[in-house]
């Protein structure tokens, strides 16, 4: 615990610097600059219009599609991470055990390609 | 072993080296940012900001204060609360990734033994900050472009993941001092050349993961030729658009931070880091932060002049290279690098 506690500390103390010089910039344009709010100046730009409706609409199934495959494949990365740092300790089985993981996820891949989930024309 | 020296001396130290590192680097951004507009300029035939201070130096710091004596707008539909905080998770999260980057041997302020993941996490969280400020703004075009930067961001994240297996499997460590240091040998000391320390770097036996993570680099933190997400031909500005005052200038704060992070993890996972490139006498009594930065620099010189060249990708090019070219060859260059390593028993 006290090992782990010297590690991740200066972690802590620099999120913390970070965080202070952030709120510094953020807060002094409201401490120091003039201020004149109108509501022309607050609405919503839409090239001179005014806003039309609400701007969180429907969107394109595709982006959806590209976060699932995100999360497969990162998740993928992250069991890699492991394996890698040890990659001399799991010896000749964990060199195999992982190519035929990694055949497995080729063969989804190359299905996910075929059936046009790659596709943004 | 008392209370004072014992807890609260470490933290003091610890916190004065903390904003030592981040002011320092928040220099170095402001005249990064200048040689960014100055290389820009240069490749256009153009002289570039060059009014403020001798030719321009201090163009940047004049620009921090006249976005701190503009008026701050928050639209009246917005989520206020998000509003104001995307911009402060996008700039704290960028500076937060400097906490593990060793600068020289020894120079790190946090030796934490999962370095590379801590890395690639906050990288990861930094599109939180696109997508709040996209979503909160409440405005068409910042919520298009919050759509697109998330995906763009996450498709060029796995192929950057891949390219860390391949330096992991030959580096056989997670901290990035391990990284750096297993690069004192390499292809120099097995064809019997030392003193060509640049030929151990993982640059030349990795050279196209190299390529695709510098290509990657470009798309994860939104730098042309893959600005999709602020295409100002039909995004305006992105998800920027509502945004004004300081924190517009944290967004592109922690982006330019977040380009030189990227740079500074080229130059400490391909090109040795702290280490001189020819190990020989003048070059060793360099001191080792000194080839860190120009390392680092160099590469920022490259993305850069790619800003200045190359034309701008569409999206669904820009799409097609990050699922169909790069995930695809970083993957069988991890199968590669691994077979190789297995085969010849190399691997550390």
């Amino acid at each position: 615990m006290d090992e782990l506690l010297r590690d991740y500390l200066p972690v802590i103390i620099f999120l913390g610097v970070a965080l202070a010089i952030g709120l510094a910039l953020l807060v002094s344009p409201f401490l120091l600059a003039f201020k004149n709010p109108d509501p022309e100046k607050l609405s919503a730009y839409e090239c001179g219009f005014n806003a039309f409706d609400d701007a969180r609409m429907k969107f394109d199934v595709r982006f959806y599609l590209v976060s699932i495959l995100f999360v497969i494949f990162d998740l993928e990365v992250a069991f890699l991470f492991p394996w890698a740092v040890a990659f001399k300790d799991v010896g000749v089985f964990g060199f195999w055990s992982m190519m035929v993981f990694l055949g497995v996820l080729t063969i989804g891949f190359a299905y996910e390609w075929k059936k046009g989930a790659l596709e943004w024309d | 072993m008392s209370f004072w020296s014992d807890i609260v001396w470490p933290v003091v130290v610890i916190a004065a080296q903390s904003v030592l590192l981040l002011v320092l680097l928040l220099v170095i951004v402001a005249f990064i940012l200048l040689a960014d507009r100055k290389i820009w300029a240069a490749v256009q035939i153009r002289r570039g900001p060059n009014v403020v201070g001798p030719f321009g130096l201090f163009q940047s710091f004049a620009d921090l204060l006249k976005f701190v004596l503009k008026e701050p707008v928050i639209p009246s539909g917005s989520a206020k609360g998000l509003f104001l905080l995307a911009p402060l998770v996008t700039t704290t999260l960028a500076l937060l990734a400097w906490v593990v980057v060793p600068v020289a041997d020894g120079w790190v302020i946090a030796d934490i033994n999962v370095g590379v993941l801590f890395i690639l996490a906050i990288s990861s969280l930094s599109v939180y900050g696109a997508i709040m400020g996209g979503w909160a703004s409440n405005s068409k075009y910042p919520f298009l472009s919050a759509l697109r930067c998330a995906a763009q961001m996450v498709s060029y994240e796995v192929s950057i993941g891949l390219v860390i297996i391949t330096v992991l499997l030959c580096a056989g460590s997670l901290n990035i001092s391990a990284i750096v240091r297993s690069q004192e040998t390499g292809l120099a000391t097995m064809i019997g050349l030392p003193w060509l320390s640049f030929l151990n770097w993982y640059w030349l036996p990795l050279l196209p993961m190299f390529v695709v993570f510098f290509v990657s680099a470009l798309a994860e933190t939104n730098r042309p030729p893959f600005d999709l997400a602020e295409a100002e031909s039909e995004l305006v500005a992105g998800y920027m658009v509502e945004y004004g005052s300081t924190p517009y200038m944290m967004f592109m704060l922690g982006e330019y931070v977040a380009i030189c992070t990227m740079c500074a993890m080229m130059a400490l996972l391909f090109m040795g880091g702290w280490m001189p490139p020819i190990d020989v006498a003048p070059f060793t009594w360099v001191p080792g932060i000194v080839w860190f930065l120009a390392k680092a620099v160099l590469m920022f010189f490259f993305i850069a002049m790619a800003k200045a060249m190359v034309p701008r990708y569409r999206y669904d090019q820009l799409m097609r290279l990050g699922w169909k070219v790069f995930l695809p060859l970083s993957l069988v260059y991890v199968v590669l690098v691994a077979g190789v390593l297995q085969l010849t028993g190399w691997a550390a």
